[in-house]
């Protein structure tokens, strides 16, 4: 069974490596596990825990800038945020349910070393977009800090970028500071009923590509808009496009106007604060849509305009699935029944042509040792010279981004 | 500021490299005569002059990878440079080294309305990008002061900021791909038209490596539509307390401006005196706040900034009304540097980050500062995410006082420190700040980074000299003795 460490301090956590160093004992690097489904299922003989290093070191709202410890759970900071009107911009999803665990159980470091980014993440930028400074301790045992505790810093490598999306193969976060940023005043959400996805998806490209700063826009076909626990979504017995407006009041109102008019060959309703507030976070966590913990969930970054045209074609290809488009076609998620073909070549495959990657994010663990995780083709030897620039021998959740390292 | 010494058997070999070079690529692009390579002897930190070795202007990416893999395999260090306007030396050549000028790489490739994006190559001038675009309501937003001239590359090298920042982000927010060529010449291509990494973020670490790590070929930024208004709101206060007061109170209220800028009095004067934009010479400390987007939204919001404003004493306000008087409240603010050219022989411009609530304690010791130093300060500032420059004005005709302006500067970027900002919040390391890195770094810490250099540019050829202020090996950077039991710890227990 695994062995659990749970440091304390930077410099037990240091010593906690230098051990596993020693030993040549890989560590499983984890928070709460919350996301443990995702990447390579590894075999790591130690788990480190950050159970221990949580709470805000310091929050100076009008700065614009928090230090939180790594393990700090998001339902404990996003109150405290809140209390004064200010949110994560990147809108991190709360992903746990996905894999059958409970929600709210994501830590912050987990957030950013998965670089988490909901619904907003064409219009505010990616978890690493937030991502200002950290201490970390690296594959070699050293305690070290980069970037900076505030929100403009050009002073040296931009590491925290780097850190974002490792999976923690990278170092080990102590302490983090994210830019904070205001909670907009009001939201609202302009529906369109009966679309095709590809009308849709150009309905989408207009707004996004009007000055109207949509900060939302997606697309639920019909099978997928009936799971909504939102009424006007799941009666509507038509497939949804979804187009949110945030910010002052009168301006929110004056934009969800105009954006009506230049969307108007479809049936239009809206969706007022705590409605739309709901309807986003049920696009942010997907798990409504996409509960059933067998089903193998992909999820596909790629050019925006062509995501329905991507979609329908591997509708086509991929027996039985279902799918929805977030980030203004930028997204697709896609679901499987668990068959022996999971659509990890088809999948692939088809983003040769326009660019894009697609992640494996649920499967059995027999399919996740065989399906890379992440697909970097030309990049691959440069990746694995970066991991060893920070982590020479490999004890840093091996295996979990990719079978080699 | 020493450089690293110049190594005299590669100056000996300058002939044949001459040669080689001009059978690898077009000769017109190799440069070797003495008086024209004095065109290239500066960027934008004009007190350090060293003309390059030699220099060549590709024309393609495989020209750029056949010089860098040229230059591996007779290990010539390489300084890559856009259009020049580095305010840190980044791209400052070396006596021994070849300075690889990407000023041929000038169209822009593609624009993509549907995907928001446009392709271009890197010695396209920022300004370009959206002069190209503003057919369609478009533009690129990160808006260095030097946009008209410096290039997208290099902006990517130094990840540039610009007024507008505090709401758009700076261009590593702003970038969807990158072509890059590493120094053995390999060509990679990272990122696209979608967004996120497949991997770790190579392109977020690319931003702002000040040319150490790879020479971009290839850009695609975003394009964001323009807002339908802006309006500009001009703000005194009787002291820089009461602004940066104000400042924090409008973000307090939900408020992120498409720009917050402040100006100390010094700054105020030397403006007003140049452009008359009416600017109101009795108050310590100028506020300018500009609001966007939709017209309603824009009046909305305005008038709760005047509110705030008015609640912290503001002395004097002012906003705009047209499209001509915005220009205008900006004139000022935008003409800040050559004022004070104007009233100074010589200035110099710094660039620290300082958490905003200690605007006040960081002016009064700048303040003392410029009396020991016998040499005058002037201030602005960007106020909503508190990026301040100085600029010290000094006359280089008088013996020693560029290094009296240089050791005044040093003392204001240690002072950010001292505070809880950071050295550099837009202008880079270069070799300006690279002495200075220690204040901010342990070893430990800049060790880590330079094993990352160390990932891309094995033998340290690209840009050395710059950010780090020693050089050290990447054999002995990678040394970790753990088959011979000397860990950096061996005194530790198991687990």
């Amino acid at each position: 069974m695994t062995n659990e460490i749970s440091p304390t301090s930077a410099a037990d956590l240091a010593d906690a490596v230098c051990g596993a160093l020693r030993d040549k004992a890989p560590l499983q690097i984890v928070g709460q596990g919350s996301k443990a489904g995702w990447g390579r299922p590894d075999q790591a003989m130690r788990r480190l825990s950050l159970a221990r290093f949580t709470g805000i070191r310091s929050y100076e709202a009008a700065e614009l800038v928090m230090t939180v410890g790594a393990g700090t759970l998001m339902s404990d900071i996003e109150p405290i945020l809140a209390a004064k009107n200010q949110q994560l911009a990147f809108e991190p999803a709360d992903w746990g349910p996905l894999w059958g665990k409970p929600a709210g159980q994501g830590t912050i470091g987990g957030v950013l070393s998965c670089n988490l980014s909901g619904p907003r993440r064409f219009h505010s930028g990616a978890a690493r977009d937030h991502f200002l400074g950290f201490t970390a301790v690296n594959g070699r045992g050293e305690v070290y800090k980069a970037g900076g505790p505030v929100v403009k810093n050009v002073t040296g490598y931009d590491l925290p970028k780097l850190l974002a999306g490792s999976f923690g193969t990278l170092s080990v976060l102590t302490d983090i500071t994210v830019k904070v940023l205001p909670r907009p005043e009001k939201q609202r959400t302009v529906l369109l009923f009966g679309q095709g996805p590809e009308t849709a998806n150009d309905a989408m490209t207009m707004a996004l590509g009007s000055t109207h700063d949509v900060s939302g826009a997606c697309y639920l076909p019909m099978d997928l808009a009936r799971r909504s626990r939102v009424d006007l979504i799941r009666n509507a017995n038509a497939a949804v496009t979804a187009l949110r407006i945030e910010g002052s009041g009168p301006s929110v109102e004056h934009r969800c106007a105009a954006l009506r008019q230049i969307v108007c060959d479809a049936a239009t309703e809206e969706l007022h604060s705590m409605r739309s507030l709901a309807f986003w976070r049920e696009i942010r966590d997907v798990a409504t849509f996409m509960a059933d913990p067998e089903t193998v969930l992909w999820r596909l970054s790629v050019p925006p305009a062509s995501g329905a045209r991507l979609a329908g074609k591997l509708a086509n290809a991929l027996a039985g699935c279902s799918w929805f488009l977030d980030w203004g076609g930028g997204l697709l998620w896609i679901a499987l029944p668990p068959v022996e073909d999971i659509g990890a070549e088809k999948i692939r495959q088809s983003l040769v042509d326009g660019g894009g990657h697609a992640t494996l994010l649920r499967g059995p663990d027999d399919l996740r040792r065989t399906v890379p995780v992440i697909e970097p083709g030309a990049l691959s030897a440069l990746l694995r010279r970066v991991k060893q620039a920070f982590d020479p021998a490999g004890i840093l959740n091996p295996g979990r981004l990719s079978a080699d390292w | 500021m020493l450089m690293p010494e110049p190594d005299a058997a590669v100056l000996a070999r300058r002939p044949q490299l001459v040669d080689a070079l001009k059978r690898l690529i077009d000769p017109a692009g190799v440069i070797a005569d003495p008086i024209a390579l004095r065109a290239y002897e500066n960027d934008g930190l004009t007190a350090y002059r060293q003309p390059p070795m030699i220099a060549v202007l590709p024309r393609d990416t495989a020209e750029v990878a056949a010089i860098l893999r040229f230059c591996h395999q007779e290990r010539i260090k390489v300084v890559p440079r856009g259009s020049g306007t580095s305010l840190s030396g980044g791209a400052l050549p070396l006596a021994d080294g070849i300075l690889l000028g990407l000023g041929k790489f000038n169209r822009i490739l593609e624009i993509d309305y549907d995907n928001r994006c446009a392709v271009v190559q890197p010695g396209v001038p920022n300004l370009a990008i959206s002069h190209a675009v503003a057919e369609r309501g478009f533009y690129y937003a990160p808006d260095p002061s030097s946009q008209i001239a410096c290039s997208i590359g290099g902006n990517v090298a130094e990840n540039s900021g610009g007024v507008h920042c505090l709401k758009y982000g700076l261009t590593t927010n702003n970038l969807l791909g990158l072509e890059i060529v590493l120094m053995t010449g390999e060509v990679l291509r990272i990122g696209g038209k979608h967004l996120d990494a497949n991997g770790y973020d190579l392109m977020g670490i690319l931003t702002g490596s000040e040319g150490l790590l790879g020479v971009v070929t290839e850009v695609t930024v975003r394009l964001l539509r323009k807002p339908e208004t802006a309006r500009a709101l001009l703000a005194g206060f009787s002291s820089s307390e009461a602004a940066g007061q104000c400042v924090a109170d409008v973000i307090a209220a939900g408020i992120i401006p498409a720009g917050m800028e402040m100006m100390d009095r010094p700054a105020t004067h030397a403006v007003e005196d140049f452009v008359h934009a009416g600017y109101p010479m009795e108050a310590e400390a100028l506020l300018i706040v500009e609001l966007d987007g939709p017209e309603v939204e824009v009046d909305h919001l305005l008038s709760q900034v005047c509110a705030i404003a008015e609640t912290n004493g503001a002395t004097s306000q002012r906003a705009s009304a047209s499209e001509q008087e915005r220009l205008l409240l900006w004139a000022g603010r935008k003409a800040a540097f050559p004022a004070i050219g104007r009233i100074s022989p010589d200035y110099y411009c710094m660039d620290g980050t300082i958490p905003r609530s200690k605007l006040p304690q960081v002016l009064a010791r700048m303040d003392e500062l410029s009396r020991r130093y016998g040499l005058r300060v002037a201030n602005v500032f960007h106020a909503g995410d508190g990026n301040l420059h100085p600029l010290i004005m000094y006359d280089a005709n008088k013996p020693g006082e560029l290094e009296a302006a240089e050791s005044f500067g040093a003392d204001i970027l240690c002072l950010c420190v001292e505070v809880g900002g950071v050295l550099t919040g837009e202008h880079g390391v270069g070799v300006e700040k690279r002495d200075l890195m220690p204040r901010m770094f342990s070893d430990v810490d800049l060790d880590q980074q330079m094993r990352l250099k160390c990932a891309f540019d094995d033998k340290q050829l690209l840009n050395p000299g710059k950010v780090f202020p020693v050089l050290r090996r990447c054999a002995e950077l990678g040394a970790m003795h753990i088959h011979r039991g000397q860990l950096p710890r061996p005194d530790l227990p198991h687990f």
